[in-house]
């Protein structure tokens, strides 16, 4: 049997994350290719509802990722993605998904290695919980 | 210092003690309507209405355990602009406290009104009452409430011989004393053969009170005493709820199971006091996708459940507002498929409430959770950084 392969979709923000994700390209680190990449224009735009959604159509975890504390180009959208992703984790792991499945890290624009070994981190970790738990079931 | 007058009841007619205390506020000069449950002739339907002449009180009873509607969404409605004179509106605790969320929204206000608080043993779900109803001969009415609620303080409304038992969302309730209110219909430790207690807790409240000149009242520890033991009680029953709905819904497999039978109709967020978005996403475009989306989805997994979207809207909701969820079980009342919504959102709202140290409705002071942040805080959603 193949090793699983698990997908991770990662909502982020333009100004830091996703910039230091083009970094890690350009500068070509070795990264896992487990990641789908979703550019938004702040953490505070990710919406609690992307979250479940991907992770009820087939996402084995989600990252949300962006701009350092008081380095945010919205002032404090990350402040605001931080207790949602806390809302989040209270409500998800309630109905049995791992904490693990739910990532925010911030990860600024130059920081293309940390970029990198948060993603390589992250993948090894859900390759070790295996699929995740709402991956089989036919209900959305 | 809450004061605490009383109102004479004769001839145990606890619902006209009631009347009596509305009519003398619609009497006082700064009130110009009076926002109450009350008995409608037509298949003993019990609404609220808006009451503006004192005839019409004679109807008015806010104390029948029938709870078709959490009335919040009403008195917002009824506050959010100038109203032309003072309003009383006589709610439930979980009808207040669902209103105070609304406030903090912005979308109600306590400009110009005076919330009564009534004193709530409960009520039944709209099925219990219309078989309690049907029990009775078709009808309650104000005798009916007067017995309700006598044998409620007794401790004897219990489910047996034919009749149904309370809503779930009331025997887990621990707010049978609204948190907020200016004046509370106080019937917990009162002895009901002779008085009801009418309470301030608000200037705004004393006011009012000082000018009905109302007999004294000294409630004594009796209604503390009586309001802690209908909390333990409550408590030890929400409890076992909460363990049961988690084990119920420990997976996303079970949680599936658990909402295997909703059909996506949303009349639960219809019939939620705190479902404050003005046009709900799940009823948009959004949600209209298209027929190869549906066709790709099944593939991936060899099957796909119709409708779509179901658990994803009933964990958006949670998203949504379970930190303002003050447990009414409405929208249990409105489910056509008898889902335990209220068993599952109150779960919900109690994990996340306590997250955030919050307590719907228990101030209107208290920013709600998503609204604000530190910088420093939940260190443990970034790994430990801050
Ligand atoms: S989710 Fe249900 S119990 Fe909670 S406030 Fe809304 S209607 Fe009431
Ligand atoms: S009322 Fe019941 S059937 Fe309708 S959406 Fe809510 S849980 Fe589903
Ligand atoms: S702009 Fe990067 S988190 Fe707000």
């Amino acid at each position: 049997m193949s090793e699983f392969e698990p997908t991770i979709v990662a909502f982020v923000c333009n100004w830091c994350t996703y910039t230091a994700a083009d970094l890690a390209g350009t500068a070509r680190m070795v990264q896992s290719p487990n990641v789908r990449l979703i550019r938004m224009m702040c953490t505070g735009m990710v919406d609690p509802k992307y979250v479940i959604k991907a992770l009820l159509s087939g996402a084995d975890a989600v990252l949300v990722s962006g701009c350092h504390p008081g380095d945010c180009h919205y002032i404090n959208g990350n402040y605001k993605a931080r207790r949602r992703i806390k809302l989040l984790t209270e409500i998800l792991t309630g109905f049995g998904f791992d904490e693990r499945r739910l990532k925010l890290t911030w990860v600024g624009a130059s920081e293309g290695n940390e970029f990198a070994e948060t993603v390589n981190k992250m993948v090894e970790d859900i390759k070790e919980l295996g699929p995740g738990e709402a991956t089989a079931i036919e209900v959305m | 210092m809450a004061s605490t007058a009383q109102i004479e009841v004769r001839d145990g007619n606890i619902v006209a003690a009631v009347q009596d205390f509305l009519g003398k506020l619609l009497a006082d000069q700064e009130i110009a309507g009076i926002f109450t449950p009350r008995q409608l002739e037509a298949k003993g339907t019990v609404m609220p209405a808006l009451i503006t002449s004192a005839d019409k009180l004679a109807t008015a009873d806010p104390l029948a355990p029938s709870f078709p509607l959490n009335s919040a969404r009403q008195v917002a409605q009824l506050t959010r602009g100038d109203l032309d004179g003072g309003l009383v509106a006589v709610m439930r605790p979980c009808e207040i406290r669902a209103f105070v969320e609304l406030i903090k929204l912005n979308q109600g206000s306590l400009h110009n009104l005076v919330l009564v608080g009534v004193d709530c043993y409960g009520a039944y779900d709209n099925q219990g009452y219309r078989r309690v109803m049907e029990n009775n001969g078709d009808s309650l009415g104000l005798e009916g409430s007067n017995s309700f609620i006598k044998k409620a303080a007794a401790g004897e409304i219990g489910a047996g011989n034919g009749v149904p038992g309370l809503a779930r969302a009331c025997l887990a309730c621990e707010h049978p004393v609204s948190p907020v209110a200016d004046l509370t219909i106080g019937l917990m430790g009162a002895d009901l053969g002779s008085q009801i207690f009418i309470e301030a807790s608000t200037p705004k409240g004393e006011g009012l009170l000082s000018r009905l000149e109302l007999k004294d009242a000294a409630p004594g520890d009796a209604r503390d005493k009586a309001i802690e033991a209908l909390v333990a009680k409550r408590k030890a029953y929400r409890d076992a709820m909460f363990e049961e709905t988690a084990e119920a819904t420990a997976t996303p497999e079970k949680l599936a199971d658990y909402l295997a039978g909703c059909i996506n109709c949303y009349n639960c967020r219809v019939a939620c006091p705190v479902c404050y978005c003005r046009e709900c996403v799940f009823v948009t475009d959004v949600f209209s996708h298209e027929p190869w989306q549906y066709m790709g989805w099944a593939r991936k997994k060899g099957a796909l459940r119709m409708p779509t979207d179901t658990m994803l809207y009933h964990l958006t909701r949670l998203a949504h507002m379970s930190t303002a969820c003050i447990g009414c079980g409405q929208c249990s009342n409105a489910c056509p498929n008898d889902i335990p919504v209220m068993e599952l959102f109150r779960l919900g709202a109690h994990r996340t409430q306590e997250a955030f140290e919050y307590e719907a409705g228990r101030s209107p002071e208290e920013a709600p959770p998503l609204s604000v942040f530190q910088e420093k805080e939940f260190s443990e959603v970034t790994g430990g950084l801050d």
